[in-house]
């Protein structure tokens, strides 16, 4: 270790290196910002002047975006606001639940540590092995609908669930949501101090109370910071759907991806355009998040 | 630091017996009711994979055929050659930056912070079509070749562990005194790349290690742009199992899954102590 001290007579004035004021001190960040501007500039650019291009007419116009109220992307825009919406409320709730639980419900702590590590895991557990996962589970050859048949005669396919529906892809979702909200928000319920609860109870109040008055108007910008997240990360997830819709469910990311294999009618500034409407509500969800953490910091020291 | 006893050292200290009703040893009943339906809800999957991919005829018949699939090994590997020269391009692209930001260019902080956070905005799927509608043109066509197909891969997985990289190595630099530093290397007559490599770097150990762990969590098994660019990575290949074979993508799921344990694990260990938080994970 090279590790250097720093000696005690700081108080001495610091020893600057000669004050450069010129374009030499910028030197050192031109790498980063070229490979910024290289491989996320310029494609994002492309994308915008793509969207903009249109090809019949050769000119700048928007009828790219209006492409969007079609056939193909309206329902794709609805279905995935939809799922991202409802996985994010469902996952917020029961992984607020699920921290709360774990920090403030006195589990022994084996449990948490081991609860923790897991959701780390499991939010990055996403993709292609998820998707398969829930195939061996709830698909028709899958454990618990084999279960469920032998044990309980319930046929889950008669029942009218499917895994390749909006709402099989929601339970699926769910499992990387439910963990990403638990690392998301502990920091945040760690944060409740106990000498708000003290407080409260000394002033009066009832447990209730001081949950309904005091915890979850502190909890409330990082709750929904979190869940502003969990709906950008169901938002953008695209291999999970990918491998268990097979073309069956229209999102907005499968749009892009069959736009980008071309195995539907190709349309090129129709696909810029629906990448550039992802673009803008993941960039709107990124800034609504980014107020809502800096509100939330209030009460971090 | 002895003589200061924390708020909740005090409490548990001369609080009456009683008190302990809130807080059983055990745990309360609502606790325990949430951690079994979620601890439920995470296993079962990985039961049913597990059972799915014993089912055949000797059990170990799937396991048997993957582990002599020469696809396997070489998707792996590929994956993990990839990740690895992500993290290195990564590392060398963030240390210098976030080092001379806070040295020298603090008013600069917010932009980079902000570039870093593109990511998200971004969706994987986004990135790659723009990415691969950029360059397969001219001036510059990367699309054709292998190489090139391999470069922008690369390109693209560091872009996606910006926001991670960034915040480990940022917290990591937060955590040393970066000036004095500095300035005591300086004084006994070290260069910049001096100063980087054997003061500034080795004090970064865990974050960087944090960070890289994470990075090979994200790349490892990544689908959207691997297949997007048509590499034979891992992604692409879990995906092609999951549609040709019945019993071998439940063996490959289950591997993939003890893979980002491993990733996650280790992060753990490195992440011990220092006041790193594990990080989400990204939308794929």
């Amino acid at each position: 270790m090279t590790t250097l001290e720093a000696s005690p007579t700081v108080a001495a004035p610091p020893i600057r290196p000669p004050r450069t004021r010129s374009v030499w001190a910028w030197l050192g960040v031109v790498p980063f910002f070229l490979f910024a501007i290289l491989f996320i500039g310029f494609p994002a650019m492309f994308l915008v002047f793509g969207s903009l291009y249109v090809e019949e007419t050769k000119s700048i116009g928007l009828e790219n975006y209006a492409g969007l109220t079609g056939p193909c992307c309206a329902i794709a825009f609805r279905n995935s606001i939809v799922l991202s919406v409802s996985t994010a409320v469902v996952g917020s709730v029961f992984g607020l639940l699920l921290a709360m639980a774990i920090i403030l419900g006195g589990l022994p702590g084996p449990l948490r540590s081991g609860l923790t590590t897991f959701s780390g895991v499991a939010s990055n557990f996403a993709g292609i092995p998820l998707a398969l996962a829930f195939i061996f589970t709830l698909g028709s050859l899958g454990l618990v609908t084999k279960l469920l048949q032998d044990l309980f005669g319930f046929s889950l396919r008669d029942s009218g669930f499917s895994l390749y529906t909006l709402l099989g892809l929601g339970i699926v979702y769910l499992y990387f949501q439910f963990p990403l909200m638990v690392l998301v928000i502990a920091p945040a319920v760690e944060g409740l101090r106990r000498e708000w609860r003290e407080a409260a109870l000394n002033l009066g109040a009832t447990p209730r109370q001081y949950w309904r008055a005091v915890a979850l108007p502190i909890l409330a910008p990082s709750i929904l910071g979190a869940g502003i997240l969990l709906f950008g990360n169901a938002f953008g997830a695209q291999a999970t759907a990918y491998q268990l819709s097979g073309g069956t469910i229209q999102l907005a990311t499968l749009v892009i991806t069959a736009q980008m294999s071309g195995d539907v009618l190709f349309n090129p500034g129709l696909g810029y355009a629906v990448a550039m409407g992802m673009v803008l509500i993941m960039g709107a969800c990124i800034a609504a998040y980014s107020v809502l953490q800096r509100r939330a910091e209030r009460w971090r020291r | 630091m002895s003589t200061f006893v924390t708020p909740r050292a005090v409490d548990t200290a001369i609080a009456p017996p009683k008190a302990s009703r809130r807080r059983r040893p055990g745990g309360s009943w609502w606790a325990w009711l949430v951690f079994i339906i979620g601890a439920t809800y995470f296993i079962v999957p990985l039961v049913a994979t597990l059972e799915f991919s014993l089912r055949p005829n000797p059990p170990t018949f799937a396991y048997e055929n993957v582990l002599t699939d020469r696809r396997f090994y070489a998707s792996l590997i590929y994956s993990f050659v990839i990740g690895l020269i992500t993290i290195v391009l990564s590392l060398a692209l963030i240390v210098p930056t976030a080092y001379w930001v806070r040295l020298r260019l603090p008013r600069l902080r917010p932009i980079v912070e902000f570039v870093t956070l593109l990511p998200f905005v971004l969706p994987p799927i986004v990135l790659a079509y723009g990415m691969i509608r950029f360059y397969s043109r001219q001036p510059l066509v990367l699309t054709g070749t292998e190489v090139g197909s391999d470069f922008l891969l690369v390109a693209a997985y560091v872009v996606l562990s910006l926001p991670y990289m960034y915040r480990a190595v940022d917290n990591g630099l937060a955590a040393m005194d970066v000036r004095v530093l500095t300035e005591a290397a300086q004084s006994m007559g070290a260069g910049w790349f001096r100063i980087l490599w054997s003061v500034i770097f080795p004090n970064l150990r865990t974050a960087a290690l944090s960070g890289a762990f994470l990075t090979l969590a994200i790349v490892v098994g990544e689908f959207t742009i691997a297949s997007a660019l048509a590499r034979d990575a891992f992604g692409p290949y879990l995906s092609l199992l999951g549609k040709d074979k019945i019993y071998e993508p439940a063996a490959v799921a289950l591997i993939s899954f003890g893979l980002t344990w491993l990733a996650m694990i280790s992060l753990a260990l490195v992440a011990r102590g220092s006041r790193t938080r594990v990080q989400m994970g990204m939308p794929r």
